[in-house]
């Protein structure tokens, strides 16, 4: 399935767990720094991120001339941000999050409440993940460093993506851990 | 730079981009035997992902890692001098040049330095006899490296208890590490002992048993239970949990019985070169 950005309410709430979607448009990378400069210090988000997707993702940039150009960009662990990912949903208008490992009832909740969704893009395949990157747009707060700054990208089919946490409650993570728990 | 230089540089380079084939191997089969549609797909776009790698030689992974080289230095290799300077050089010089990701953050300031930070990269010295040197590295990722696990089990607990210890611990971690992973198991010595016996476990080829009967059965045995479980590529459901379970051991302390885990993602990065005394190489 094909989703453009930005994503109203109404696109979200139609996918369930276990769709397989290619999304393009604007995506922008935050992780455990950026998250916590906008949950914990109030900082406004330097972009209007209504109806975009968060992506949690440290990548591999090169500096050429005045042009960034990201070299890898696979996903990183979400379950680090699962304490900051609601409220920074509440407070950025975000309607879908892209990161791997799955996160917890919090953000599963909040997927509810505000309509959003959590997708899975496979761990490490980065090169995969920088080829469907056509340009960086933007990048702010760099004084945290490359892999923890905010980077706006323009993509296109990025994916492919697991919707793995619902705006119904369904969480595919959760599902297959009390499964293989029955298996131990 | 100088040979030795070059060596290293090329060493860091082959471990970051080319994924060794006896874990490509395994990722293809896991890839053939899986019938579930998303763990297909996860398998699928891990297998595109090492091919653009090794074609392009760009990071398999942004997130290359922590660089760890173990470095078996002959007591007689002519060299041993210039083997830190030349690892320090090679990684400043290669973080811009393939590029890696700078990696090393200082715990206090918050800093990230690059690649070179207080004590990184980490390098594990083991000398041994003869003229040769045999450095290896490893490149370890942040995910994986966060669901690693120490275990002081009393002597009197079982093999039992140890092995649902294990087990256990996979199931918690799900998607974490980034699955399907290689478990590397310490057994013994004491707690840093046991911990640095799994990181080096993880050393040995993807689907090669322990020497020891009792050590590879348990491995085999320990392979089939977390595959049983089913939390598949990515934590997301499937056949193929772990690519395979390495275990090393040490004697342990009467009152103790350490067991530590060490987990690897299935990029699975590693490369080894022998120096020879006389400056040939040879790449393993």
């Amino acid at each position: 399935m094909d989703l453009k950005t930005p994503l109203s309410e109404r696109d979200v709430r139609r996918l369930k767990v276990g769709d397989v979607i290619y999304l393009s448009g604007i995506i922008f990378t935050s992780r455990d720094k950026a998250h916590s400069r906008v949950v914990h210090d109030n900082e406004t988000l330097p972009i209007d991120a209504k109806g975009l997707a968060v992506y949690h993702c440290g990548p591999i940039v090169r500096k050429d001339g005045k042009r960034w150009n990201i070299i890898s960009a696979g996903p990183t662990t979400s379950s680090r941000l699962e304490n900051m990912e609601s409220d920074f949903i509440r407070s950025t208008g975000i309607r879908m999050i892209i990161g791997k490992g799955g996160m917890g009832e919090k953000t599963t909740k909040a997927c509810m409440e505000y309509g959003v969704v959590y997708c899975s893009f496979t761990g490490g395949a980065s090169l995969v993940g920088a080829d469907c990157i056509k340009r960086v747009k933007d990048v702010f707060w760099l004084d945290m460093g490359i892999p923890e700054a905010v980077w706006v990208f323009e993509v296109s089919r990025f994916g492919p993506l697991v919707v793995s946490i619902d705006s119904k409650g369904n969480n595919l993570y959760e599902d297959v851990k009390r499964r293989a728990r029955t298996r131990v | 730079m100088s040979d030795l230089d070059q060596i290293i540089f090329d060493l860091i380079k082959k471990a970051s981009t080319d994924l060794p084939k006896d874990t490509e191997k395994a990722l293809l089969y896991a890839y053939k035997k899986e019938t579930d549609r998303i763990a297909k797909l996860q398998l699928k776009t891990i297998l595109e992902n090492v091919r653009l790698a090794r074609e392009r030689q760009l990071p398999i992974c942004q997130d290359t890692g922590t660089l760890i080289f173990f470095v078996d230095v002959g007591i007689d290799f002519p060299y041993k001098r210039e083997i830190r300077n030349s690892i320090y050089k090679a990684v400043e010089i290669v973080t811009n040049a393939i590029p890696l990701r700078p990696n090393c953050v200082d715990p206090f300031t918050d800093k990230n330095t690059g690649n070179l930070g207080e004590k990184i990269p980490w390098i594990e010295w083991n000398v041994v006899e003869g003229k040769d040197c045999k450095i290896t590295l490893l490149p370890k990722g942040g995910g994986s490296e966060n669901c690693s696990a120490l275990e002081m089990f009393n002597p009197s607990d079982g093999m039992e208890k140890i092995e649902d210890f294990v087990v256990n611990h996979i199931v918690e971690c799900n998607g974490k590490p980034c699955p399907p992973v290689i478990v590397g198991i310490g057994i013994g010595g004491g707690a840093d002992i046991a911990m640095k016996l799994a990181k080096r476990s993880l050393l040995r080829p993807v689907g090669e048993r322990s020497k020891n009967k009792t050590i590879a059965d348990l491995e085999e045995r320990l392979l089939k239970r977390i595959n049983g479980t089913g939390i598949g590529p990515m934590g997301l459901g499937g056949k193929t949990t772990a690519l395979d379970v390495h275990i090393e051991y040490a004697s342990r302390h009467p009152a103790s019985f350490p067991v530590a885990l060490s987990i690897q993602c299935w990029a699975n990065r590693r490369a080894s070169v022998i120096i020879k005394e006389d400056g040939d190489i040879k790449w393993i």
